[in-house]
């Protein structure tokens, strides 16, 4: 039996027409069997949350057998999605995608995960799509299957096929509207008797309301609360300034919520607003920040969308790649040369926590965190900062296993044009980023929000 | 320790889980060496409540990982004992049994953790944390079939996928009722499963007869003929009375053709040529044989004893073809399944097929072995179809070594389920490669 054990790992060391036998063997001991009793395909767990790993094994194959392992959904725009991996069964005619090392196809090596963060759209379908789920009440289906055979695996009939579940919501996690003060949004909040450390929730701008991060944050223990803050025009900057603080004291005096744990996360223009709030307000406080995709651009006494249209002056100088997708970033550099164009980060007293892609295609991010690194230094309080440049990440940094997007559709907020944006990152590096800064934001907040220095002192 | 702690976490990993899957619940951030109880609350589908707890201290990490309970309603390093434990809440009514009728939604347990060592008053008390859990018998992707074809009242559950799937006919006993949760577990773990109510079928509601050998035969052909059910692997499992049945079709059916059988505190007393109406008429006939205890709870088991030695009376077991597995409580009051077993061991023996047999007995278990994790039921109200009164049934069984047989049957079913209907398969070398 251990001559089986050197398959996973070497088995490009034999040559093809072997394969090719072996592969013709397969097929007629797979369809001898599937009379009888077909592979036996599990995904356990088969409901998770989308941030939690599972196993995917295939038991009762033939050994030595060359199948693939295929994952598929259908996303709430009906696009398919997929990944696949190649794979050859061990001498227990056993495939372990936990274990073993895929071949080819969307993701290659020792991946438990590449079935979900290697999915892109099935060819044919439109391009410049982006996968985020819309409705969090409801998983995220994910169709698991085994196929016979490495090439042209698509023509042939699954094996065997295992549904897995992916939630952003934990059992008992609340979802409430939220439209209070002039402020909208989603608010969720964790099961149990509370009262809870809690997180002002933004993204960047391109999309409406995003809830999911949110509805994650709070299955991991604290209130998130998903702003909606692009859709009216604001009459002047401080009258926008005064909407972020209503929805940041709205959570603080939230009857579930510790009011003096409370933290900003915020990603792209959602970081701005983070660096903003902390550095200028009088009257809010957060606990500390985080910031994904980092950008401190925000000329003084202009409203977001003001400030927007700033930017898109700049579009004629955007770089086009080879397949015409619009870069920002080199023009956004020269941009940020100027600091009185910036929120003066310097003034920021409470812990952060940067997050970057180093292949950022939109945003000078990484050069973003070096400048917040120099100000906090020359005030003294580089303490206070950590920072994280994952590369061959881009700038869309979410939550684990999600799948990678290069480029996708863009509409610009003031003209209504459709462009497609490049966003950077390479998908093995950019998922790798994504799960590894998770867990660290995540330990980030249960330091801050959770932990209780000043109890501690105490005792 | 009075100080209220806050920001206590607590988490029970998957918070979505199977009915059979073991979870582990973790808490952190306490203050070290602090006294805390865990509860789980359930509220059934008929309004009862249960609760289960344990108390803990937790360590200089501030952390309960692993840990013995100290006392509660469990005790020492227990998983899964806040499910097992599960008992009604101080005040409910007397005899009651916990069993899901849809399943097609999970089970939610609301698991908290409280300052102290507390006993009760829960409801008054309030928590430092709390999670809700779900406990599901249905596995994402699995189908649920109503079947009504051949005059049958049953359900199919598919398992996700194209199939083909072996298939499996789930019986239970003398209550009746369409009982699905097993059948939906088992589609869970690959089986194409039917659960079948052969005593209070919509034929029996409305003509008020038993029925026949043909009926289970029509359920077994449905089964068989189903495109995604392969057709030579079939397995019958049955409790109870299920298991007169299923020896009955193993044993003597021309049509029913099994690759194993799983039978569960049951007999092979019976009347050999017997109908279903016969065969229940024949225990009724020795209902004189009925005892109570102390509690004036009904014991049954007495009723097939002795062990007949009238070949006439018992189900022929020495003519079986396909391996059988026997799963017997030894502290069974209301069945008795572990003389039977013994006396199935020497028939089989005599009659040289006992390499098909394997016997699970359990030290302290009682009648009603149930997939695991569900709380035990010493005794309860029972109604069956024969007697139309309500009376407390004495089952069996301490709670603990129960459980642990429950546990241990049910992965060892499986195991036997997958060798039989699953495997058979012998690998090919592959040397050359």
């Amino acid at each position: 039996m251990r001559g089986f054990r050197f398959i996973r790992g070497t088995m490009w060391s034999v040559t093809r027409p072997l394969l090719q036998e072996c592969t013709l063997t397969c097929y007629r001991l797979l369809s001898a069997m599937t009379q009888a009793v077909p592979p036996i395909l599990s995904v356990t767990p088969s409901r998770a949350l989308v941030d939690e790993k599972f196993q995917v094994l295939v038991e009762n194959l033939p050994p030595g057998c060359p199948v693939t392992l295929c994952s598929l959904h259908r996303s709430e725009d009906k696009d398919d999605w997929e990944a696949y991996g190649h794979y050859v069964s061990d001498h227990r005619g056993v495939v372990s995608v936990s274990e073993d090392l895929s071949f080819g196809g969307t993701y290659t090596g020792k991946e438990p995960m590449g079935l979900l963060w290697s999915m892109r759209p099935v060819p044919g379908s439109r391009k410049g799509l982006r996968l985020r789920k819309i409705n969090v009440c409801t998983p995220m289906l994910v169709n698991i299957s085994v196929h016979s055979g490495h090439e042209g695996f698509r023509d042939r009939t699954p094996l065997a096929s295992a549904l897995a579940e992916r939630w952003y919501m934990a059992p008992g996690v609340k979802r409430i509207d939220i439209n209070k003060q002039g402020v909208q949004g989603t608010l969720y909040i964790p099961p149990g008797p509370g009262p809870f450390p809690a997180l002002l929730d933004m993204w960047g701008g391109g999309a409406g309301l995003l809830e999911y991060r949110s509805a994650l944050l709070a299955s991991r223990g604290y209130v998130s609360f998903s702003l909606d803050y692009l859709w009216s025009e604001y009459l002047s900057a401080d009258v926008e300034f005064k909407y972020f603080e209503t929805a940041f004291n709205i959570i603080r005096n939230h009857s579930q919520v510790i009011p003096d744990r409370v933290g900003i996360l915020g990603s792209s223009l959602g970081s701005m607003v983070a660096f903003d709030l902390t550095a200028y307000s009088t009257i809010i406080k957060p606990r500390c920040i985080v910031c994904i995709s980092s950008n401190h651009y925000h000329p003084p006494g202009t409203t977001l969308k003001a400030g927007f249209k700033i930017l898109s002056k700049h579009f004629h100088k955007a770089h086009f790649d080879e397949n015409n997708h619009m870069s920002w970033r080199s023009f956004a550099l020269d941009l940020i040369a100027d600091p009185s164009n910036n929120v003066e980060v310097g003034r920021i007293n409470c812990p952060m926590l940067l997050v970057n892609g180093c292949d950022d295609q939109n945003w000078p991010t990484v050069e973003t965190a070096e400048e917040v690194a120099r100000l906090l230094r020359e005030g003294g309080k580089e303490h206070l900062l950590s920072r994280l440049a994952y590369p061959g990440a881009g700038h869309l940094i979410e939550p684990p296993f999600s799948p990678h997007f290069r480029a996708t559709k863009f509409i610009i907020l003031n003209s209504k044009e459709k462009v497609i944006l490049l966003w950077g990152g390479h998908t093995k590096a950019h998922s790798d980023a994504q799960e590894d800064s998770w867990r660290k934001i995540l330990s980030f907040l249960q330091l801050h929000l959770y932990h209780s220095p000043s109890v501690k002192a105490n005792l | 320790m009075d100080r209220k702690q806050c920001c206590v976490k607590l988490s029970v990993q998957p918070s979505r889980g199977l009915m059979d899957e073991k979870f582990i619940v973790l808490v952190q951030n306490a203050l070290p060496g602090s006294q805390l109880t865990i509860r789980a609350l359930h509220q059934c589908e008929d309004g009862h409540s249960w609760e289960a707890f344990g108390h803990y201290t937790a360590d200089t990490t501030g952390t309960i990982n692993e840990d013995p309970s100290i006392h509660g309603t469990y005790s020492g390093v227990e998983q899964m004992g806040l499910l097992w434990s599960l008992r009604p809440i101080p005040g409910s009514k007397p005899g009651l049994r916990m069993r899901k009728k849809n399943i097609q939604t999970p089970m939610e347990v609301t698991v908290s953790v409280y300052q102290g060592h507390q006993t009760e008053g829960f409801a008054d008390l309030v928590p430092l944390s709390g999670v809700v859990v779900e406990r599901w018998y249905m596995a994402p992707g699995v189908r649920r079939i109503p079947v009504t074809e051949g005059g049958l009242t049953a359900t199919l559950f598919l398992p996700s996928g194209p199939g083909p799937f072996p298939g499996l006919l789930d019986l239970w006993g003398g209550g009746g009722q369409l009982v699905e949760y097993r059948a939906a577990l088992l589609a869970s773990h690959g089986f194409a499963s039917m659960a079948i109510d052969y005593l209070t079928s919509k034929f029996t509601m409305k003509t008020g007869k038993m029925v026949d050998n043909q009926y289970f035969e029509t359920a077994y052909r449905v089964l068989q003929q189903h495109p995604q059910v392969c057709g030579s692997k079939i397995a019958m499992i049955g409790l109870s009375f299920g298991t007169s049945m299923t020896l009955k079709m193993a044993i003597y059916s021309e049509v029913i053709k099994l690759s194993a059988a799983v039978c569960i505190s049951g007999s092979h007393v019976q009347p050999v040529e017997g109908s279903v109406e016969e065969i229940m008429g024949f225990f009724q006939k020795n209902a004189g044989k009925t005892r109570f205890n102390e509690k004036n709870e009904v014991i049954w088991r007495d009723l097939l004893l002795p062990i007949s030695t009238d070949p006439s009376l018992k189900a022929d077991v020495g003519r079986l073809q396909c391996p059988l597995l026997l799963v017997v409580g030894e502290d069974d009051q209301n069945w008795p399944a572990q003389e039977s077993a013994l006396d199935i061991k020497e028939m089989m023996a005599r009659a040289g097929n006992s390499h098909l047999l394997t016997v699970l007995s359990y030290p302290n278990a009682g009648h009603l072995i149930e997939p695991p994790y569900t709380p035990h039921a010493r005794s309860s109200t029972f109604k069956t179809v024969e007697i139309q009164e309500k009376v407390m049934c004495l089952w069996g069984g301490q709670t603990v070594e129960h459980f642990r047989a429950q546990e241990d049957a049910w992965k060892k079913i499986l195991v036997f389920l997958r060798e039989n209907l699953y495997g058979g398969r012998k690998p090919t070398s592959f040397s050359h490669l």
